[in-house]
């Protein structure tokens, strides 16, 4: 059965949309991501234009933050304090994202960009997220402590200074790093149409030590405004979301979802790492060989304003 | 054999007249032809389960050389263009081992779909000249470029690459026995809309060619608008961007919260 997109004008299988939607809704159920970074290429492989993918992928992402969010603000696994100060730089981020993103646009190089971004960034934060948990396995075979946060190890981000209290995530920080994370992944968010927790997520575990418990729903609960905003925008000034493409997505994603976190639950959390680190990489080599390998047509057409 | 031996004759004289009468016949015609064409709607609705359509366009030529009509010196070619803007051809060149957009070229002014049926093929209709001169042919179309500036050698380059790509994303097709007659004076197109097809003001040009000469031409609108849903979502889209992108939110808000709920209760 086909159905037509109004915004990317054109028919489409809703059963594969459909199908999409449920597959990456799974897996984000299952790793706790927003699962915008394997919806947006998802997409621009099934020929939607990725000025609409993107736009239409931040769309769906908030659909997909908020029941999980909700669900961490339920258990009290959500730091709201943090998670403002994280939005702030988020939405400052967002604002220049969308400005980089009609700029390039008018350049003819978005596309590529968009790549060069999804492959740079899934392949760093993938083989990291490898790496660490095969260390990980491997500790826990030899029967020593799993400790993500070292204690009394301080790195330079400790020593900046604008310190603040977060209560419920325990730890006493600067809000520099913190605005800064924000801002790196609001950008992120309006260029790549993804919430961006696959990159927050170890950046807070990793780099600012904050307690892995309050990570995943306070990621959440920023990437719920930044999504938010960046479909706003982006509906403003590219008039490239597609509400029809993203409905479609959004309720086959959180039904996916609510079966994924399920299986998600039976995995151990160093093999839900390895598996979601493998994942990000495949969809960075997929996308690495596309830029690399010569295209079967050099050509590529344009009409009118539309990407 | 014997039987075959009249078949053979009646097919010779068939084929005699039409060459050595062609030019003598054309000249001495006082009545010009005239072509008429109709379509049975004004209107293609694209609606939500829109996967293409087909499109008669029934016509006649008026004032026609009878005898020249029984021996196919008569061809008609029915185009149907798109509405028309500017298209953009960027081609990709390898740097530092990865493909990028290098050199783009504008193309001002070009039908963004285009079907074309005709009585056989449009090359053999006429010649290039012919046909060049009133842009009939996916061959044929003007693609002029807007300030281009690179190696002119480059232009056949990108306009083939242009012609080839369309016509791989259907959007320009061509049907070389989509006209045919099915009287001595009437005719009938069919041409196919693919499902890509832009909305916008489309024309129906039919072209009259006898014995390769061009005679008559008509030209007829056909719209093609998105309808009901679709209509209203592309008009909030652009008239109300706030509010369409505020309503985007607003709906994964309550996807969101209302699978929360839901599956909360199992």
């Amino acid at each position: 059965m086909s159905i037509y997109l109004p915004i990317a004008e054109l028919s489409v299988n809703i059963f594969v949309i459909l199908g999409m939607g449920a597959a990456v809704g799974f897996l984000s159920g299952m790793f706790g991501v927003g699962g915008g970074f394997l919806i947006t290429p998802l997409l621009i492989f099934y020929n939607i234009p990725p000025v609409v993918a993107v736009a239409t992928g931040a769309n769906q992402v908030v659909a997909s933050s908020v029941s999980g969010a909700l669900s961490h603000f339920r258990r009290g696994t959500l730091d709201v304090k943090l998670g403002t100060v994280l939005l702030i730089g988020g939405l400052v981020g967002a604002t220049v994202g969308i400005w980089i993103f009609s700029l390039l646009r008018s350049l003819g190089q978005l596309d590529l960009f968009i790549s060069l971004l999804y492959v740079v960034f899934l392949g760093t934060v993938g083989g990291l997220m490898l790496l660490e948990s095969l260390n990980a396995m491997r500790r826990t075979r030899r029967n020593e402590t799993v400790t993500l946060k070292k204690p009394g190890q301080h790195s330079w981000v400790h020593r900046l200074p604008l310190k603040m209290r977060f209560k419920k995530s325990k730890i006493y920080l600067s809000v520099i790093p913190i605005i800064a994370l924000g801002f790196a992944i609001g950008i992120l968010t309006s260029v790549m149409g993804v919430g961006g927790g696959f990159i927050m997520v170890p950046a807070m575990i990793y780099l600012l030590r904050i307690p892995t418990n309050v990570v995943v729903g306070t990621s959440l609960f920023q990437i719920i405004f930044v999504t938010a905003y960046t479909t706003v925008v982006q509906a403003t000034t590219n008039y490239s979301v597609d509400i029809v493409l993203a409905f479609i997505l959004m309720v086959a994603g959180v039904i996916g979802a609510q079966y994924g976190v399920r299986v998600g639950q039976k995995l151990r959390g160093e093999q839900l790492r390895a598996l979601l680190g493998l994942l990000v990489l495949a969809v960075g080599l997929r996308l690495a060989i596309a830029l690399v390998v010569t295209p079967a047509d050099v050509y590529s057409v344009v009409v009118g304003g539309m990407n | 054999m014997r039987r075959l031996l009249p078949a053979l004759f009646a097919l010779l004289f068939a084929a005699l007249p039409a060459a050595a009468q062609m030019p003598m016949l054309g000249d001495s015609i006082e009545q010009r032809e005239r072509l008429q064409i109709g379509v049975s709607t004004t209107e293609i609705a694209i609606t939500s389960d829109f996967a293409g359509a087909d499109l008669t366009v029934f016509g006649s030529v008026d004032y026609a050389d009878e005898l020249l009509m029984a021996i196919g010196q008569y061809d008609v070619i029915v185009a149907l263009e798109g509405p028309k803007d500017i298209a953009t051809v960027r081609k990709k060149e390898r740097l530092f081992g990865i493909w990028v957009n290098r050199r783009p070229m504008t193309l001002e002014h070009v039908p963004e779909s285009y079907a074309i049926s005709s009585t056989r093929a449009v090359d053999s209709i006429a010649v290039d000249t012919a046909l060049n001169d009133r842009g009939v042919g996916i061959a044929h179309l003007p693609l002029i470029p807007i300030g281009f500036v690179g190696n002119a050698a480059n232009l056949g380059e990108f306009r083939d690459a242009y012609r080839r790509l369309k016509t791989g994303s259907g959007l320009y097709a061509r049907d070389t026995a989509g006209v045919r007659f099915v009287s001595p004076s009437l005719f009938r197109a069919s041409l196919r809309l693919p499902a890509n097809i832009p909305n916008g003001v489309h024309t129906v040009h039919a072209y009259l060619f006898k014995s390769g000469v061009f005679v008559a031409d008509k030209q007829l609108l056909l719209r093609v608008v998105k309808t009901g849903l679709e209509q209203a979502i592309t008009d909030a889209a652009h008239e109300r961007p706030f509010l369409y992108g505020v309503f985007a939110v607003f709906l994964a808000l309550v996807t969101g919260w209302g699978a929360s709920v839901i599956f909360k209760k199992n």
